[in-house]
């Protein structure tokens, strides 16, 4: 049976919904009115110019979040590493722009974004190889790589790198050459205090070359290919190993770029635990978007929006705080992965 | 270094690997049903946090821990039908539950005590035991003297999962289901009700594992408390190839290296972070198989299609 | 009087009518043949016999009583025993284990009585002449045994009436004959037997009655004293079959293939032990066998998809052993798989990708610089699906979608488009309607009238007998004969194919 195409659609938005609704269930239980709440959530996300800002702002690193777990899934391979990869191309990407300091931006800012892009990779990489060589299951040598990373990384911020003379964990600031502009200082009407940077279009080409590599080049048929079937892969001569080693440092590359609108764009500094699971939102976000990069594009500024929306829940509610974004997601990915669910649903809507 | 290396280690390690055997063995009936459970840590979490909060709630650590149990089945039944009934990635749906488990018991600790990274300390805690002829022999009272009864619950568990997995008509139906779906439904078995059964177990398990974590060995919940146990255990199930005696083996391998890894800490100039990564290594090492391929069941991770 | 009686029965699936009004009447202690193509109905009707399915309307009538089967437990108290095309055995657990699975004899408390079990298992192998050993793993029996075991599955249930499912679809000659001794020994014993099978050679030889079904319907049902082969065949298809295809001869040109002393060792056993031939220009050699004596591995060999342990494989003067598969394909050797599904296409990639799979890399396909050339790929497409006459034509539709047998034309046109001077081919018209497997074996025997050497490896002799020039017949992983067309004698294949020379 043919899928009619607003028929992709069905299952993400019900899923949101039931997100919602299950939301709405906890928002009750702890004595708010769910209405008010989501109110809260999309007046401050969705109907200002500053909302949108920031929820274009707090969609950027999903977009590359997103991206890796989607790139991950196309070759069969689940890619929960993105949040340790991105904490170790951050710290890469900082480190060598304090590294180089004194250079011009012609020469750091490339190097930097090729930093992030290889410090992902290789940390992505790593049970890329794990699972080719030995078949070791990429889902736990990820999460492990997590812990490994995030361990290494609050070394680094507390020892050695620390920036002197403070108590905040972080560590120097990085040269005025290693930074990419904002928004604002390119179009005047935009706020200043609006943290949204380039990074922002740097995520969205990112988006348009997922798609050209997947869809339009022999590499993307491939790792489509061994995501599919394996054997079927061995058969027409296409290498798994290696492509599933080079979808994994792929991945790792997108989630290190989010050093890009974080480090280079916004903080300009390496700040300890400046993620608060963007890593694992991406997979949320992969899901929900159906490892397209349109779907996580429209996925990420959805949880961009709800992320931007629960920053007011502390303000205005006693008893709510923003870790209620994380429950939304684990439901959301739970109604996503239902296939069956999604069967049922699709033939209640061919019977209308 | 070396002199940390005493019998107090192994007394320590064998502590610290309960959670562990508690989850493994939990992972364990679900695998060998055919159900992956990586959702092990996330129901640990919520283990420990309903163990804690109604332990505080009620000043009684046994309704404490009964409710650990209840909530870990519970979130593991959710598990269940998402992957069972709905047929989703059991991978995904696992994933599901941890990130919710990095949300709600946030959002409820926060609702109830304004923290969203602690409960209150417990005042009663799990019984120790200390048996009595045994505390005063001098080596076995290091290694057997003084734990908790879960512990010692911990470890009785090994034996009566290979009794119930291998001798009892339960246990060969569940072997069958995860074997061999098909021919198990073509006998007359339910599929979907033994994975159930097999899931809820594993939800009772590990949700007992993580009321340790918070109200035997620690008395209250705290943020990241599991500190990845699930997954250790996960891996010390797959190094133990899905077997209650090599699990066992594989779950005190880790539990040792947990205990090495906190006393060796300011002992030698290694920085902490890096001692606490010992474990995780270990881990990736021994998934990389230099123990050998593990049997897998050969319906894991399949979601299965019941004939109607 | 009869032990079953079915009535109409009709079940539909979706789009498909799977059985259209059937009547079947199985007389008391018979053996009872029901025969048809794939696809006929025959395996849908004996589900619902035996509860798999429950029929959309007619009745079941057990030695003249009317009752209701919704599962297979139904099925199993009314005395009805199953056993498949498919084994439903667990391989890693014991014989006794299997038998009892779904019933096991247990203490108050669940613990298993397997000694209590094995006698009663010993008592009917005893029995019924079904020698086997009760604590041995499954794993380890060969086929034939295993099937012993499905058969004492439903004795040990009290089955009176026993449904076997192309029962003899994977045993040797040999044991094919073994195995016609257990169904008279049952039959004797007072039991009732429904063998669900399309060879025509077999139920002539062992059923009592034969009900013919296609498309769903029954055509008709006779005592099979008054049945022959061309009578039934006729029946089967509606029309006369074609047991011949015209081959011209052709003169064979020069060496393609040599394999010399080919030796493929797994986990410490010899898969391949010794294996020589030769193979020409326009000349199709047949590998003969019963599944699991190596073909698999020799395929695999000369494909680029297994390493050798010892020997050389010559094409074209080069050696080419332990060459990947992208290399082999370079060299324009084709391979049309065993298993379309798990090394044939990818299910949810479109006609036009899949037809392409294996040549993906390199013009005219792809540009230097990586990206696809998008109306090559197109063209391409259009161009087989019409040369091919694959339905529906359209390049962009899943290759998923489509039926087995334009599956395979699929995949056959994808190989054939590079033009191969050597085509390697198994199994080639497993599970594909009659239409496309009269297309396929045309294709082959034009590849051979334009000097293409052909390895045809199939487990169906007919197959192998109507196309081949030459036939070699492996066993155990060795060659252990080799027949010419003119002397292809269906004995004495047979008996290659159990290692009597």
């Amino acid at each position: 049976m043919f899928m009619k195409k607003y028929e992709i659609f069905i299952l993400p938005v019900v899923s949101v919904f039931a997100a919602m609704l299950v939301g709405a269930v906890l928002i009750f239980a702890v004595g708010e009115n769910p209405l008010v709440v989501y109110w809260i959530f999309f007046k401050n996300s969705l109907f200002s110019l500053n909302g949108i800002g920031y929820t274009l702002f707090y969609a950027t690193p999903l977009i590359f979040t997103g991206l890796s777990v989607a790139f991950g899934f196309r070759c069969g391979l689940f890619n929960i590493g993105a949040e340790g990869q991105l904490y170790v191309a951050a710290m890469a990407v900082t480190l060598s722009a304090i590294w180089m300091d004194g250079w011009s931006a012609w020469i750091v800012i490339p190097v930097c974004l090729t930093v992030s892009v290889v410090a992902g990779g290789i940390w992505g990489g790593i049970p890329g190889l794990l699972k080719a060589r030995f078949g070791g299951h990429e889902v736990i040598n990820t999460i492990m790589m997590n812990l490994i990373a995030f361990s290494l990384v609050n070394y680094l911020v507390v020892g050695p790198f620390h920036r002197e003379g403070t108590q905040i964990l972080e560590t120097d600031f990085i040269p005025v050459a290693a930074r990419i502009p904002r928004v604002h200082e390119l179009i005047p009407i935009i706020p200043k205090t609006l943290p949204l940077n380039m990074g922002f279009v740097v995520a969205l080409l990112a988006c348009l070359v997922t798609y050209l590599i997947l869809w339009k080049t022999r590499w993307g048929y491939e790792i489509r290919a061994v995501g599919i079937s394996n054997s079927v892969s061995k058969y027409a001569g296409i290498n798994v190993n290696k492509n599933m080693v080079m979808a994994m440092f792929i991945a790792g590359g997108f989630a290190g770029m989010v050093a890009i609108p974080e480090v280079m764009g916004y903080r300009y500094t390496f700040h300890d635990s400046f993620s608060a699971g963007v890593g694992f939102i991406g997979i949320a976000v992969a899901l929900l978007g159906r490892n397209h990069p349109v779907g996580v594009i429209l996925a990420a500024l959805l949880f961009g929006a709800l992320i931007r929306g629960s920053l007011f829940l502390d303000l205005n509610f006693d008893n709510l705080s923003k870790d209620l974004v994380m429950v939304l997601q684990g439901v959301i990915v739970l109604f996503v992965a239902s296939d069956k669910l999604f069967k049922k649903l699709l033939s209640l809507v061919r019977i209308r | 270094m070396w002199e940390v290396l005493d019998l107090e280690l192994i007394a320590s390690g064998l502590r610290l690997s309960t959670p562990l055997i508690l989850a493994a063995l939990g992972g364990l009936f679900s695998e060998r049903a055919g159900v992956v459970n990586i959702a092990l840590d996330g129901i640990m979490i919520f283990g420990a946090f309903a163990g804690a909060v109604v332990a505080y709630e009620t000043g009684n650590p046994w309704i404490g821990l009964l409710a650990a149990m209840l909530l870990g089945g519970f979130v593991a039944h959710i598990h269940g039908i998402a992957s069972i009934r709905y047929q989703a990635d059991q991978v995904v749906s696992g994933t599901a539950i941890n990130l919710l488990a990095i949300g709600v018991p946030a959002v409820l600790a926060n609702a109830l005590y304004n923290s969203t990274t602690v409960t209150p300390n417990i005042q009663l805690m799990l019984p120790i035991i200390q048996i009595p002829i045994i505390s005063d022999i001098p080596i076995l009272a290091t290694l057997l003297g003084k734990y908790s009864i879960l512990v010692f619950f911990a470890f009785a568990m090994v034996p009566l999962t290979w009794f119930v997995i291998f001798k009892t008509s339960f246990g060969l139906r569940l072997r069958a289901v995860g074997e061999n779906p098909e021919a198990a439904e073509t006998a007359g078995i339910n599929v979907y009700l033994m994975r159930y059964y097999a899931v809820w177990i594993s939800g009772l398990l590990a949700g007992l594992g993580g009321a340790f974590l918070s109200i035997a060995h620690g008395s209250s919940y705290v943020n990241n408390i599991s500190a990845g146990r699930g997954f250790i255990a996960l891996a010390a199930l797959i190094f133990g190839r899905y077997t209650p005696r090599l699990t066992l083996l594989g779950c005190m391998m880790f539990g040792i290296a947990d205990a090495f890894q906190i006393r060796i800490q300011g002992v030698i100039p290694i920085p902490g972070q890096f001692i606490q990564m010992f474990p995780y290594v270990l881990t990736m090492v021994v998934l990389a198989g230099l123990i050998g391929r593990a049997q897998v069941p050969a319906a894991d991770g399949i979601p299965y299609a019941q004939a109607k | 009087m009869f032990a079953v009686r079915l009535k109409r029965i009709t079940k539909r699936f979706a789009q498909t009518l799977a059985n259209d009004a059937v009547d079947i009447n199985v007389r008391r202690e018979t053996i009872h043949a029901i025969i048809g193509e794939n696809g006929a109905g025959k395996t849908t009707i004996m589900e619902i016999l035996y509860g798999f399915y429950q029929a959309d309307a007619g009745e079941i009538e057990l030695f003249g009583e009317k009752i209701e089967i919704t599962n297979p437990q139904d099925a199993i108290r009314n005395g009805i025993g199953m056993v498949h095309q498919h084994f439903m055995l667990i391989p890693p657990m014991t014989v006794a284990e299997n038998i009892i699975l779904g019933m096991e004899p247990v203490s108050r408390s669940g613990v298993l009585q397997l000694a209590q079990a094995e006698e009663k298992i010993k008592k009917l192998s005893d029995e019924y002449g079904l020698e086997i050993d009760p604590q041995i793993k499954v794993e380890n029996l060969s086929v034939g045994i295993q099937q012993r075991v499905e058969i004492l599955k439903a004795l040990y249930r009290d089955a009176e009436i026993l449904i076997l499912d192309e029962p003899t679809a994977v045993l040797t000659p040999l044991e094919v004959k073994e195995f016609f001794q257990i169904l008279l020994r049952l039959k004797e014993q007072g039991k009732t037997i429904i063998i669900i099978t399309h060879k025509l050679e077999e139920v002539l030889e062992i059923s009592d009655d034969v009900s013919v079904m296609r498309n769903g319907k029954l055509v008709g049902e006779l005592p099979t004293s008054e049945a022959t082969a061309n009578i039934l065949a006729n029946m089967m298809v509606g029309r006369d079959v074609l047991f011949e295809l015209s081959k011209t001869s052709v003169t064979l040109g020069k060496q393609v293939l040599k394999v010399e002393d080919l030796c493929v060792m797994v986990d410490d056993k010899s898969r391949l032990k010794n294996i020589s031939f030769e193979l020409k220009e326009g000349e199709i050699l047949g590998i003969a066998g019963v599944e699991g004596n190596g073909q698999t591995e020799l395929v695999e060999v000369l494909t680029g998809l297994r390493k050798l342990d010892s020997g050389t494989v010559w094409y074209l003067g080069e050696d080419i052993a332990n060459l990947s598969a992208r290399k082999i394909r370079e060299h324009r050797i084709a391979h049309i798989p065993a298993d379309r599904k798990a090394h044939g296409f990818l299910t949810s990639y479109s006609n036009a990708e899949n037809q392409i799979l294996g040549f993906h890399y390199r013009p005219p396909f792809c540009r230097k610089n990586g990206f696809l050339n998008f109306a090559n790929i197109k063209e391409n497409a259009e161009k087989l699906l019409s040369k091919f006459d694959i339905r529906p034509p359209l390049p962009d539709i899943s290759t998923g979608t489509l039926s087995g047998g334009n599956q395979q034309k699929v995949i056959v046109a994808r190989e054939l488009s590079q033009q191969p001077r050597l085509l390697i081919i198994a199994q080639p018209t497993r599970g594909i309607d009659i239409g496309a497997i009269e297309f396929i074996h045309q294709q082959i025997l034009d590849l051979r009238s334009e000097k293409v050497a052909v390895l045809l490896v199939s487990a169906e002799l007919e197959e192998i007998r109507s196309l081949s020039d030459r036939t070699l017949v492996m066993f155990e992983g060795e060659i252990a004969g080799e027949v010419n067309t003119d002397t292809f004698d269906m004995e004495k294949v047979g008996m290659m194919m159990t290692g009597h020379h």
